[in-house]
């Protein structure tokens, strides 16, 4: 469902870490395993992203991270042109696209959508997840997205 | 809720103020100076002494802070510090209020609400650099070249006119009308630059669905609102502008992180308009002129449309340049050019504006003008609305 690859969509820009209070460490680290991992709360069932340290709906501390299927829907986009980072200055359009993972309590994902940057895109379109690693200090492992056959 | 628990009519926004509006980076004076020199613009304007204020608040994180203004000024007693928490320019009507509330609990007798903005001082909002790893909610955002204003705001905009099939030519209408008034505006900025479809239609994009006219100035200045109670301000130099109403505004998990907010299509205004009409005691068809904080135009669309000014299915064929214009148009707005065309003093210009229409002062005036509202924020996690009108408004 899923599928990595080594080739910087967006070269240049401030690489992620894990919070230093430990709080998202997992999502990162399952990525990294090129797993999409998010929280699920062991008392309600309901899933979370960004990380809480609470349950949202049950108020509950009690959470856990579980890996969920790497497939999701387009929930809206953009197509920046303006460089916003000196590392965008001559990268041209590229897309955000926030994808909505229905099968996980409806979170969403931000994200880029791969492939041709004027690429037409339709809300509602599947996508799944393309685990993006990269050289780093430390290494990691960014969530892309590209279309695939409906899921 | 007995009636006594609300601020309508009890509190009076009785002087304004601004420094000169400067394109980004231009202005000459330290940031903290900008915000000295509006205090004292807005005293005058209200025949007050500076001596007289005891309380100050402000929002977004202003760095200009109570007790150094106070020990500029040489106020001899601060009762009341406030800041208002909350992104972007949503707490710029949330200041009048907490000014407001202030006066009516009795912790400060004049208290001024002020933004100050120098970037050349302090750096711009819509580009920024650095190589540092990045983490928490940020992470989840700008590694993909999500970071600017403009792009936390543009799925929303994409996912409303999905929802909606509304907003394009609305949108383009907003950004004319914002320039149409700043003609009449030697405030503005962008007063002697004129915009007209075609400029609109072809302007570069800044991040689809927003074009470069679609998005708001950063600008260098400082602006402030001295409010103090109705009665005292019968005293003063000038008709006082009452605060009818105020409100915040934000609604289940707005501010969740990575585009999580329960209501994604929102301009964050829903959970206030109801009691901020019940406050104000009056409905949406008894405002007479608008101020809606235009950071980026899909966001004004939105705003109207929870405010009651308009509806989903009637917004482009309300939200027209000719209806939004002090000149004849039946929903004036951004009377001043707004964000878009005076300045972008974080929104606080467009409170400013709101007074002035009610005073009968503006460069834009819509003629017999007694209910302005003036909104701050859009799409941000908390937003806040703020209702002006004459004394004849309280009946
Ligand atoms: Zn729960």
């Amino acid at each position: 469902m899923s599928r990595s690859t080594t080739e910087p969509h967006l070269p240049g820009l401030r690489q992620p870490a894990a919070s230093n209070d430990g709080l998202d460490a997992p999502f990162w680290e399952g990525a990294q395993a090129h797993e999409l991992r998010v929280q699920q709360c062991l008392d309600c069932g309901l899933h979370q992203w960004g990380p809480e340290w609470m349950c949202h709906q049950c108020n509950s501390m009690e959470i856990d991270w579980v890996t969920i299927d790497p497939v999701g829907q387009i929930y809206s986009w953009q197509r920046p042109h303006h460089p916003v980072h000196r590392a965008l200055s001559d990268r041209g359009p590229y897309i955000i696209v926030l994808v909505e993972l229905p099968h996980a309590s409806n979170i969403r994902m931000v994200g880029n959508l791969l492939g041709d940057p004027m690429q037409d895109i339709e809300i509602g379109a599947p996508v799944s997840v393309v685990f993006e690693d990269r050289e780093g200090d430390p290494d990691f492992t960014l969530v892309q997205w590209e279309a695939s056959p409906a899921n | 809720m007995s009636d006594d628990y609300n601020l309508r009519g009890k509190v009076a926004v009785v002087g304004v103020g601004e420094t000169t509006y400067y394109k980004h980076g231009q202005s000459t004076d330290p940031e903290f100076v900008l915000v000295l020199k509006a205090i004292l613009a807005a005293c005058e304007d209200a025949g007050i002494s500076p001596k007289e204020i005891d309380g100050f608040c402000s929002y977004s994180n202003d760095r200009n802070d109570p007790p150094r203004l106070a020990n500029a000024l040489g106020i001899p007693e601060l009762r009341y510090s406030n800041m208002q928490w909350t992104s972007g320019g949503g707490g710029a009507a949330a200041a009048v209020q907490n000014a407001a509330g202030a006066i009516v609990a009795g912790s400060a007798n004049v208290v001024v609400a002020y933004r100050g903005l120098a970037q050349g001082q302090f750096g711009r909002f819509g580009r920024s650099g650095g190589s540092r790893p990045v983490s928490g909610p940020a992470a989840y955002t700008l590694p993909y070249g999500m970071m600017s204003a403009a792009q936390m705001y543009a799925m929303r905009t994409t996912r409303f006119m999905h929802e909606h099939g509304v907003g394009r030519s609305s949108m383009r209408a907003i950004a004319m009308a914002c320039y149409h008034h700043a003609q009449n505006n030697p405030r503005a900025v962008m007063h002697g630059r004129t915009l007209d479809e075609e400029t609109y239609d072809s302007s570069r994009w800044i991040t689809e669905p927003y074009r470069l006219f679609d998005c708001c100035l950063e600008n260098d200045g400082a602006a402030a609102i001295i409010v103090t109670r109705t009665d005292r301000a019968k005293d003063l130099a000038k008709a006082p502008a009452l605060v009818l109403a105020a409100q915040q505004s934000g609604g289940h998990r707005s501010g969740a992180t990575a585009e999580n907010a329960t209501d994604y299509v929102t301009s964050s205004f829903k959970p206030a308009v109801k009691y901020l009409y019940q406050q104000a005691g009056i409905t949406a068809d008894d405002i007479d002129v608008v101020q809606s904080y235009e950071n980026f135009t899909g966001g004004v669309v939105m705003s109207l449309i929870e405010h009651g000014l308009c509806t989903y299915e009637n917004a482009d064929e309300v939200l027209t340049f000719d209806n939004l214009r002090a000149d004849g148009g039946a929903l004036p707005l951004n009377t001043s050019g707004g964000n878009l065309a005076e300045c972008y003093m974080h929104g606080l210009g467009l409170q400013v504006e709101a007074v002035r229409q009610v005073r009968g002062e503006s460069s834009n005036q819509v003629p017999d003008a007694k209910v302005a509202l003036a909104n701050a924020g859009p799409m941000v996690a908390v937003a806040s609305t703020a209702i002006y009108g004459t004394e004849e408004t309280l009946g």
